[in-house]
This record gives structure tokens, C-alpha cells and sequence, in this order.
């Protein structure tokens, strides 16, 4: 179960979106239009099992997504799913991990202050005796260009999804 | 029974006469033979890890996906304290102030080591560089990537984090860092195969205990190690997978 994000945790002025979450469900977002930029040199890593539910997270994790530790071990990864991602971004990732294949990609997400950072992530199934026990996932700083593309690139695709 | 121990080519000569000192205390201790071989390159590391002939290396974080998993290795220690980084530079007097203001074409030295160079290109990529758009110029060492800096043969350099700091005062004056990673995971390990399998727990016990007497505290330093820590098998699946994560290159 993933709680609505809390107006008390959010930082300015926000737009309230209800995404619905794969697995998950319904949820309220709040979102401002304040951008943290990626840190220099730094990783941004987590595992999930099977099912996206977060086991291991690193420091540059937590900082940067703005929770505790103890808030994201459990939750749902989507828990960083912000409304200007495309569905089908992430019906791609999953399809693509679930083959036993890597996938990589360029992500906004969101943080629990309502504000965004853009990541160039990789994802890549975990196996352990020839079975998929989980997923670790390597987020570093993007060439800016490309995050460039991926805005209007998503927001085209925001569009299709709306319109279908 | 003789078996061999061979050290990541990635090690400073300094170094050479501490790991034949640390063979002789390997060998008093397991009471059985080691013989140390050290390789000039890593084609020769990896031809000998393929052909079996290695039971205990101290391995470079790149090469450790191999020996887990195709060759059966245990990584029964880590270095205590600090994991592998890197960082890039470039010379003081460069305009170039951050990764991002260097161009395609950028000549990058570097020096053989898979896991810094992985790093380093992992640093690059904010400029959107990569070995495709880049010109690599290759250093037998460190000293060498100073060098081709200093002497503007190349736009950049990457370097081992530990190595960097390692040059000499007048030498790191004279060029500016840009970035240092901060991946905090990435490590070295003893590692020991499976023909000396029965020898594991206690290789271990020794290696841990080692910073408790002053004898073999001296033998760490001289190889610049505060001592070795026990590992558990998970963290080292988790940097395996976080290597293959970073190795990723889609066509």
C-alpha cells in the first residue's frame, strides 16, 4: 500500500495528480516545478524483488528522493513515479527486465518534497541460480541533451496515451 | 600441493616486494605452498583465470563477475576502509572547468584499468562522451596520464581516485580535478578458488587478525593496507550486478 504524498511535506506551490500504479493503485502526487540538479559523480542505486517492491537502497538514494530509509525498504518503486513519465516508459522497462534483458532509459522522478530530478537509468535483472530473484537499478547524471529530448519526446507520448 | 597467487595488474610496482612478503606469511600460515605470479597486463590475468591457473588473486572489481560466476570464486576479503573511486582532471591551466564544457574528440588518457576506465567514461557521460566520440590515449600508469595533461597530448585524464592523490604534491598542483565519483561500493577483493576450498575459513580468520599484531601489521603497510575486512557473499553478488549495471552499453 503506497499513501497519498502528504501537502505538509511539499515545498511551494503544487499540482494534485492521481496516478494510477501498476500493482499498486490509485495514488495522489503533489508536484512543483522546482528541479534538484543530479549530484556530480554520484550513483543513485537500488534493488526491488520481483514484484518493484524496494529491498536495498543506497545513501545518494535517500538524499536525493528526499525520504527516510525506512519509508522506501518495502515500498513500491513506483513510489518515485512522476506524472509526466509515460505508462508505456515502464510497461517497456518491466517487459524488457522480465525477459531477462537490460533496460535503459532517461526518468524524471519525483520526490517527496514535490519536486523532480532527471536520471539516465539502467536496470538490470538480478540471477542467482539461473532464476531472476530481483532487480538492481543504477541512476546517473544524464546528458543534458537528452533529457532535452525525452521532455518533448514524453510529453508527445503523454499526449497519445491521453487520447487513446 | 603448490598452488598460485597472483595480484591485479592494476597494483603500483612500489608495491612488488610487500606481496612477496605477503606470499611468505600466506604460506607460513596456511602451512602450504603458494607460488605469486604477477601478470604484466590484464590479457594475461584473464588468460590465466580462463586456462584455471589462478587459486587466490586480489582481484579488480571488473574481473570479479568472472570469477564468481563462471569460475566459482569466494571473496573472503575486503580492503577496511575507502572503496575504489575515480575521478577526471585535466591541467590547471585548461579552460575547461567542468566535464560538460569538453568537446567531442576530446582526447581522454587513461591507463588499462577496466573498472576505472568503466568509471571514468561513467563520469564522461553528462558531456555526452563516450568511447564512440572520444579519442583514447593509453598510459602504462598514472604518472603517464599526468603527463600527457601536463604536456597537452590529451583534454583529459582519468584516474584512479587513490592513485590521484598518490602524485606527487608538484605534479596534482599543476591540474585541476573536475569530478570524483562517489559510487561508494566498488571494491577489491582476495578472492580464492575452488581447489583450495578447504583452506577458505581459516585463510579468512588469519587475514582478518592480521591487523592485531605488529608483525603482520607491518606486512599491510607495506602494501598501504589499514587491514581486511570479512565479506559477506550478497554485497559481492550486489557489486557484481552494479558492475554489469554500469557495463551496459546499448548498441
Amino acid at each position: 500500500m503506497l499513501q497519498d504524498m502528504d501537502p505538509a511535506d511539499v515545498k511551494g506551490e503544487y499540482r494534485e495528480y492521481t496516478l494510477e500504479l501498476y500493482g499498486v493503485g490509485p495514488r495522489k502526487v503533489l508536484v512543483t516545478d522546482e528541479e534538484v540538479p543530479y549530484p556530480d559523480g554520484r550513483l543513485i542505486v537500488s534493488r526491488t524483488d520481483t514484484d518493484g517492491i524496494i529491498t536495498h537502497v543506497n545513501r545518494s538514494f535517500v538524499v536525493m528522493s528526499g525520504y527516510e530509509e525506512e519509508e522506501l525498504i518495502g515500498a513500491p518503486h513506483s513510489i518515485l513515479r512522476h506524472p509526466d513519465m509515460p505508462k508505456a516508459a515502464f510497461r517497456d522497462l518491466w517487459a524488457t527486465v522480465q525477459r531477462g534483458d537490460i533496460w535503459q532509459g532517461y526518468v524524471k522522478n519525483l520526490r517527496k518534497d514535490g519536486a523532480y530530478y532527471w536520471v539516465k537509468a539502467t536496470v538490470i535483472p538480478n540471477i542467482r541460480g539461473g532464476q531472476v530473484v530481483g532487480y538492481t537499478s543504477v541512476r546517473r547524471k544524464p546528458d543534458r541533451r537528452k533529457v532535452e529530448e525525452c521532455i518533448d519526446l514524453y510529453a508527445r507520448m503523454r499526449q497519445e496515451e491521453a487520447a487513446t | 600441493m603448490s598452488y598460485t597467487f597472483t595480484v591485479s595488474p592494476d597494483f603500483s610496482p612500489d608495491y612488488i616486494a610487500g606481496w612477496f612478503v605477503f606470499n611468505t606469511w600466506l604460506q607460513r600460515t596456511l602451512e602450504t605452498g603458494f607460488h605469486l605470479e604477477l601478470m604484466d597486463d590484464f590479457d594475461s590475468l584473464h588468460n590465466a583465470i580462463r586456462q584455471d591457473r589462478i587459486d587466490l588473486v586480489y582481484a579488480n572489481p571488473y574481473d570479479a563477475a568472472m570469477l564468481v560466476r563462471e569460475k566459482g570464486f569466494t571473496a573472503l576479503v575486503k580492503p577496511r576502509g575507502g572503496a575504489d573511486e575515480a575521478l577526471i582532471a585535466v591541467a590547471a591551466e585548461s579552460e575547461t572547468r567542468a566535464v560538460e564544457d569538453l568537446p567531442e574528440g576530446a582526447r581522454i588518457a587513461a591507463t588499462d584499468d577496466p573498472d576505472v576506465q568503466l568509471m571514468g567514461m561513467i563520469l564522461l557521460e553528462p558531456a555526452g562522451l563516450g568511447k564512440d566520440n572520444t579519442v583514447r590515449v593509453e598510459c602504462d600508469n598514472y604518472v603517464l596520464v599526468a603527463k600527457r595533461l601536463l604536456t597537452g597530448e590529451s583534454d583529459a585524464g582519468i584516474f584512479l581516485t587513490k592513485a590521484f592523490d598518490e602524485l606527487s604534491r608538484p605534479v596534482r598542483e599543476r591540474l585541476k580535478v573536475l569530478v570524483r565519483s562517489d559510487i561508494q561500493v566498488i571494491h577489491h577483493y582476495l578472492m580464492a578458488g575452488p581447489r583450495i576450498a578447504d583452506l577458505h575459513p581459516k585463510l579468512q580468520k588469519a587475514l582478518v587478525n592480521m591487523g592485531e599484531a605488529p608483525k603482520t601489521v607491518r606486512i599491510l603497510e607495506q602494501l598501504k593496507l589499514p587491514g581486511w575486512d570479512p565479506v559477506d557473499p550478497e554485497e559481492v553478488e550486489f557489486m557484481i550486478d552494479l558492475m554489469e549495471t554500469l557495463k551496459f552499453s546499448p548498441a
